[in-house]
């Protein structure tokens, strides 16, 4: 079992219930694990939540913690990926004074080699956004820096996995298979 | 259209529908609704008033332990609800079913700090296996049929209904259907074909193996398979705390308990066994001792019906996730007739040593300071008087591990004990349950001075009710394991554990219970053939010496083959 820390992307399939990213943060917690980044949305299933969590730990750890995740009543599924198991993205936001940006003769270039885009320009400020992982974002954070930032925020980590199999799908195949047998027990 | 009827309605209804004839409860201003449509149940909801919500939710849990059923609880909001916390925390660690009713406040005043108002469902989430607010009374049948279903199903465990008063008295159309199935929850996995053969092949190629019993035999009801295994295949059984009972004292293949302070023998002989069969266990430390260097030379076949516990504690051989009834009925008739008898003669040794060196000591002290008695001798006293058919509740601390190393067992679940959480206070609350759970068996209740004192007001229920439930005081006017650990391990620096202790026979009569104090060993046969045949509740608050304390001793940090005999001695296989 490998021991040494590093990042690890946690994908939990749920229930729509109430309460549920509390009752698994709370595992995280209890072990001490700090919670990197979150993310929450509709899956490709309907019906079916999907949550992003990042964590810096060793795999052992989120092994175990994957089975208490698990246990939840209305967690379908959680697996456990390293970075490159999986096709993640992130989202940032920056907040520019308007006036420092018109000032700036490669601002063109900064957008262009970054791959970023104007949101919004007013006045006062100026919305850029970018989309990419994160020393991508912080690239472009370091560089905007000294335009004095006035806003930054990153979304939390969005994932899909490459492989070719969708094991919540069997996940799901396996549950209505226990349906029908409960079914036909009650007959 | 049918009668709309109220939420407080419907929750009666709903816990009849689910079988429930008890409830452990407090009233209180939020819960008030619930307990007037409660008034008119009362012909088949009987409710058990409690003298503190712990004392309500630890009575559920004796209940449910001695009957299989599911305990259930019904207190007010903010303090009653904080107040069940401990008791939902040591059911969810100790695996046992209830369901909780929390009244709660309106809708409109959550999250104002509205009178009364607490976040039941964020301080309960950690420690339960469900929790769930109930806004609306439409939500109520959905509610309980899941309430029950999970924790009653799979590993048992707590949940708690947090009922608003908006859903209490809100009205809704009654319409009832228990519930089987859950998407996200198989609570009855089969046992993988492949990994039961690979156990199989262990166990008839094993030439040590040993059973390890836990409490999810008892939970599953595989007592009778796994003594059939245990006896076709010629294997050792040691039992965890919580396993105790599992099967009978006196089975010739029966070598004790596990742990830190359990039998000589089933700790030693881990560390020889070459397969081990852990049933429904989960290898908590106190078992286990230091991990690196449990069972170095055994494989270990590993049977829970929760996953998240193989690979928790201990890196297992192979696992069977499933029901131990399951598993073990499955393996039966794979596993091959065999006799291991060097193996089962070579725990003699270790069995000679504990019953001269450590349990005559215990059983038949001679040399008492001031008279006193040991703890060890109250226990077996009591066993064999009640023909040792007794349901046993014990408290936490030395009087917990006397009762069970010395008590003794032929009846299946009748051991009751606060295992994984270790609270005091458990037992008298939860002897109460028990005896309630299971009318027509003995309930003896033995406790330190200091876990009576934790939840004495019982007693009052006990007078309420009229329960025969023999309470047994092992009175060392001390917080006698933690001395235990401060004369070993703290320089006998005895920091915050002598108790003055008041009359606890003259408390006992003020609730009309009859009591005794036991000073010496001379009064001991007497007070106890008195309180078994009494035909009411009876207290003893029996002298111990102060000095006592239990061994052998599995010292913390230790590996389970380093033994302490007493404080200066270890066991040897070579003595």
């Amino acid at each position: 079992m490998e021991k040494q820390k590093k990042r690890f992307t946690i994908v939990v399939f749920t229930e729509n219930q109430v309460g549920l990213l509390n009752r698994i943060s709370i595992i995280f917690t209890r072990r001490g694990l700090n919670i990197e980044s979150v993310s929450a949305s509709a899956s490709a299933v309907s019906d079916i939540h999907k949550m992003n969590f990042t964590l810096f730990s060793d795999r052992e750890t989120l092994e175990k913690v994957i089975g208490q995740i698990e246990k939840c009543i209305d967690v379908l599924r959680a697996f456990l990926y390293t970075d490159d198991e999986i096709v993640y993205q992130e989202i940032a936001l920056y907040k520019v004074p308007t006036q420092r940006l018109l000032d700036e003769k490669n601002l063109e270039r900064i957008i262009r080699v970054h791959n970023a885009r104007i949101l919004e320009i007013t006045r006062d400020y100026t919305v850029i956004e970018k989309t990419g992982h994160e020393s991508e974002t912080q690239a472009l954070y370091e560089l905007l820096k000294q335009y004095d930032i006035q806003q930054f925020m990153r979304s939390g980590r969005i994932s899909v996995t490459k492989s070719p199999t969708e094991h919540i799908n069997h996940y799901l195949e396996e549950a209505s298979r226990r349906l029908n047998r409960k079914e036909e027990q009650s007959k | 259209m049918s009668k709309k009827i109220t939420g407080s309605e419907a929750m009666c209804r709903a816990l009849l529908a689910e079988g429930v004839d008890t409830i452990f409860g407090y009233p209180g201003g939020a819960i008030m609704s619930f307990y007037d449509s409660l008034y008119g149940y009362s012909d088949r909801l009987r409710h058990i008033l409690c003298r503190h919500e712990q004392g309500c939710i630890h009575a559920a849990q004796g209940y449910a332990r001695a009957s299989g059923k599911v305990g259930v609880v019904s207190v007010t909001s903010g303090p009653a609800a904080t107040n069940v916390v401990t008791g939902l925390s040591d059911a969810n660690i100790d695996s046992t079913p209830l369901v909780v009713i929390t009244g709660q406040v309106g809708v409109d005043s959550l999250g104002t700090d509205a009178f009364q108002e607490t976040d039941v469902i964020g301080i309960t989430l950690p420690v339960t296996k469900w929790a769930y607010q109930i806004q609306d009374p439409e939500e109520i049948p959905w509610a309980v049929a899941r309430a029950f279903y999970i924790a009653s199903t799979g590993r048992p465990g707590p949940v708690v209904l947090d009922f608003t008063k908006d859903a209490q008295l809100g009205l809704l159309d009654w319409d009832y259907e228990r519930i089987d199935y859950i998407r996200s929850y198989d609570p009855d996995p089969e046992p993988n074909p492949a990994d039961l053969s690979t156990a199989a092949a262990l166990i008839n190629r094993a030439e040590r193996p040993l059973i390890l019993a836990g409490h999810g035999v008892m939970i599953s009801g595989a007592e009778e398979a796994l003594i059939s295994l245990a006896e076709k295949a010629d294997i050792p059984v040691a039992a965890t705390l919580l396993g105790l009972s599992t099967i009978p004292s006196d089975h010739p293949l029966n070598k004790g308990m596990l742990g830190m302070h359990g039998n000589i023998a089933p700790n030693f002989k881990t560390n020889e066994a070459d397969v081990i069969v852990a049933v429904g266990m989960r290898f908590d430390d106190r078992v286990t001792g230091r991990k690196d260097a449990y069972a170095p030379n055994a494989k270990i076949i590993h049977i829970d019906i929760d996953r998240s516990e193989f690979g928790k504690n201990l890196k297992a051989h192979t696992s069977i996730h499933s029901d131990a009834r399951r598993a073990l009925e499955a393996l039966l008739p794979m596993v091959n007739k065999a006799s291991h008898k060097e193996w089962l003669d070579s725990f003699a040794h270790a069995e000679q040593v504990e019953a001269t060196e450590v349990m005559e000591r215990e059983l038949h002290p001679t040399d008492t300071e001031g008279n006193a008695l040991r703890m060890g001798q109250v226990v077996r006293k009591i066993s064999e008087a009640t023909g040792n058919e007794a349901i046993l509740v014990t408290d936490v601390g030395q009087n917990q591990m006397m009762a069970a190393r010395y008590f003794k067992f032929t009846r299946s679940k009748s051991m009751l004990t606060s295992g994984g959480l270790g609270t005091m206070g458990f037992c008298l609350p939860a002897a109460i349950g028990a005896k309630i759970g299971a009318p027509s068996r003995e309930v003896v209740a033995f406790m330190g001075d200091g876990g009576f004192q934790m939840t004495l007001q019982e007693l009052g229920t006990i007078m309420d009710l009229g329960l025969a439930v023999k309470i047994v005081i092992l009175n060392n006017n001390f917080l006698g394991n933690v001395r235990q650990w401060q004369e070993l391990f703290f320089g006998g620096r005895f920091s915050a554990t002598p108790l003055r202790n008041p009359d606890f026979v003259m408390i006992a009569r003020a609730y009309g219970i009859e009591a005794e104090n036991v000073a010496d060993a001379s009064q001991l046969d007497g007070a106890v053939e008195r309180m078994t045949s009494s035909k009411g509740a009876y207290l003893l608050n029996v002298n111990i010496e102060t000095t006592d304390k239990v061994f052998p001793m599995v010292a913390p940090g230790s590996a389970v083959d380093e033994i302490m005999l007493d404080p200066k001695r270890r066991y040897s296989p070579a003595e």
